[in-house]
């Protein structure tokens, strides 16, 4: 694989849009772990999951946008 | 003396002049006037927003009590998270606040959503009832609080009379009682918030062209294809903005549940705020309250995040 369609590839892997929906599905899954009445668990482990991707989030409001926008 | 004379003889005379007075004549260059005019704000923003945002990270890693300012200060690292993550209690506040915020916005999206489509017909008067509906929106939620007590009185306040003149209860103590309070809290948030969800969705109403409903028309669309097919799908991403915006408000409600139930009876109305308040102010544990405060900051930070990605979307 040349080094130019390597770097083609790497750049269509890191496109903001999924990463970033990703990132707010993670994030609305902490809120609702934080927040539900179900288990302690769940709540036990829901900052390290919301600060996780939110973390994330950050980071990959960083990449490139993608060839569609 | 001609130009060319006149240029060499400048030319000489700013080569003479010393450096020191050369520099002050020469003045600040734009990039450092543009510094000078912002380091004001600069200063005051690290001053206000954001040391005290780091000086409150460090304090949710110690064991600091204000109370206490003599007492050694000792460094207990994520020992306050992991108390606040495993208490019953504190999950038992984060539930009622999701009781709070979840009436508070299915009911408002409900009726401010409908209001808005009353309202989008452009009967007679309606702007003046677009200003009336308005008005509890711009009252201050410490007011709106303070009132809402004297209405709420079981005795001699308007609520509990209005109840009774359709059905006889009795007098209603919507404060003091266990299973009326977090509504006391639901129905005050929604009388004050409601016209901002009908603000945000008349804009999103008002901002369909008229052509959609034609073609719908001469389609043969009915009523509901129309609020089903053009609507809806048009005013969704103004709701969605709405209620995002005023879920993470109300995630962080403090004062209106303050003024009118101070988290009582008991800890029934105890939202989170009040319980972050209660542990900083009242049982004095600075370092618990801090890591408390660190994780509902990162909680609203993360919502924020997506609420300018949902902002984003709409400019689109």
């Amino acid at each position: 694989m040349s080094k130019q369609s390597r770097k083609k590839g790497l750049r269509h892997f890191f496109q903001r849009g999924p990463w970033e929906n990703a990132a707010v599905a993670g994030i609305i899954c902490g809120v609702f772990m934080l927040m539900q009445p179900f288990s302690m668990l769940l709540y036990r482990y829901s900052f390290v999951v919301i600060l996780f991707f939110t973390l994330g989030f950050v980071i990959v409001s960083h990449f490139p946008e993608g060839e569609d926008g | 003396m001609t130009t060319k004379d006149k240029t060499t003889f400048i030319q000489k005379l700013a080569l003479a002049t010393p450096e020191p007075i050369a520099r002050k004549a020469r003045g600040l260059s734009d990039r450092a006037l543009a510094w000078l005019f912002i380091s004001p704000t600069i200063i005051l923003l690290l001053a206000i927003n954001i040391f005290p945002l780091l000086w409150t990270i460090y304090l949710s890693f110690t064991n600091y009590h204000a109370n206490r300012p003599n007492m050694h200060v000792r460094w207990i690292g994520l020992r306050n998270y992991e108390r606040i993550l495993g208490r019953e209690d504190v999950w038992e506040f984060m539930q009622i606040t999701a009781h709070f915020v979840f009436w508070t916005m299915l009911l408002q999206v409900l009726i401010g959503f409908t209001l808005a489509l009353l309202i989008n017909r452009n009967f007679k008067g309606a702007s003046f009832w677009v200003t009336v509906i308005l008005i509890p929106m711009m009252l201050s939620p410490a007011v709106v609080g303070t009132f809402w007590t004297y209405l709420y009185q079981p005795q001699t306040g308007i609520f509990s009379y209005i109840i009774n003149a359709f059905h006889n209860f009795g007098p209603i103590d919507m404060i003091g009682s266990v299973k009326l309070a977090p509504w006391a809290i639901i129905i005050v948030d929604t009388w004050m918030w409601t016209p901002y969800i009908v603000l945000l969705t008349l804009a999103g109403l008002r901002s369909i062209p008229d052509y959609l409903y034609e073609a719908a028309e001469i389609d043969r669309a009915n009523s509901w294809q129309k609020f089903w097919h053009i609507t809806f799908p048009r005013v969704l991403p103004f709701l969605m903005l709405a209620v995002l915006f005023r879920g993470i408000e109300n995630f962080k409600m403090f004062d209106m549940v303050a003024e009118l139930t101070s988290g009582g009876p008991g800890s029934v109305t105890e939202v989170v705020s009040i319980a972050l308040k209660r542990a900083a102010f009242e049982s004095w544990k600075t370092g618990y309250a801090s890591a408390l405060a660190i994780i509902l900051f990162v909680t609203v930070f993360a919502l924020g995040n997506i609420y300018v990605k949902a902002l984003n979307r709409v400019k689109q």
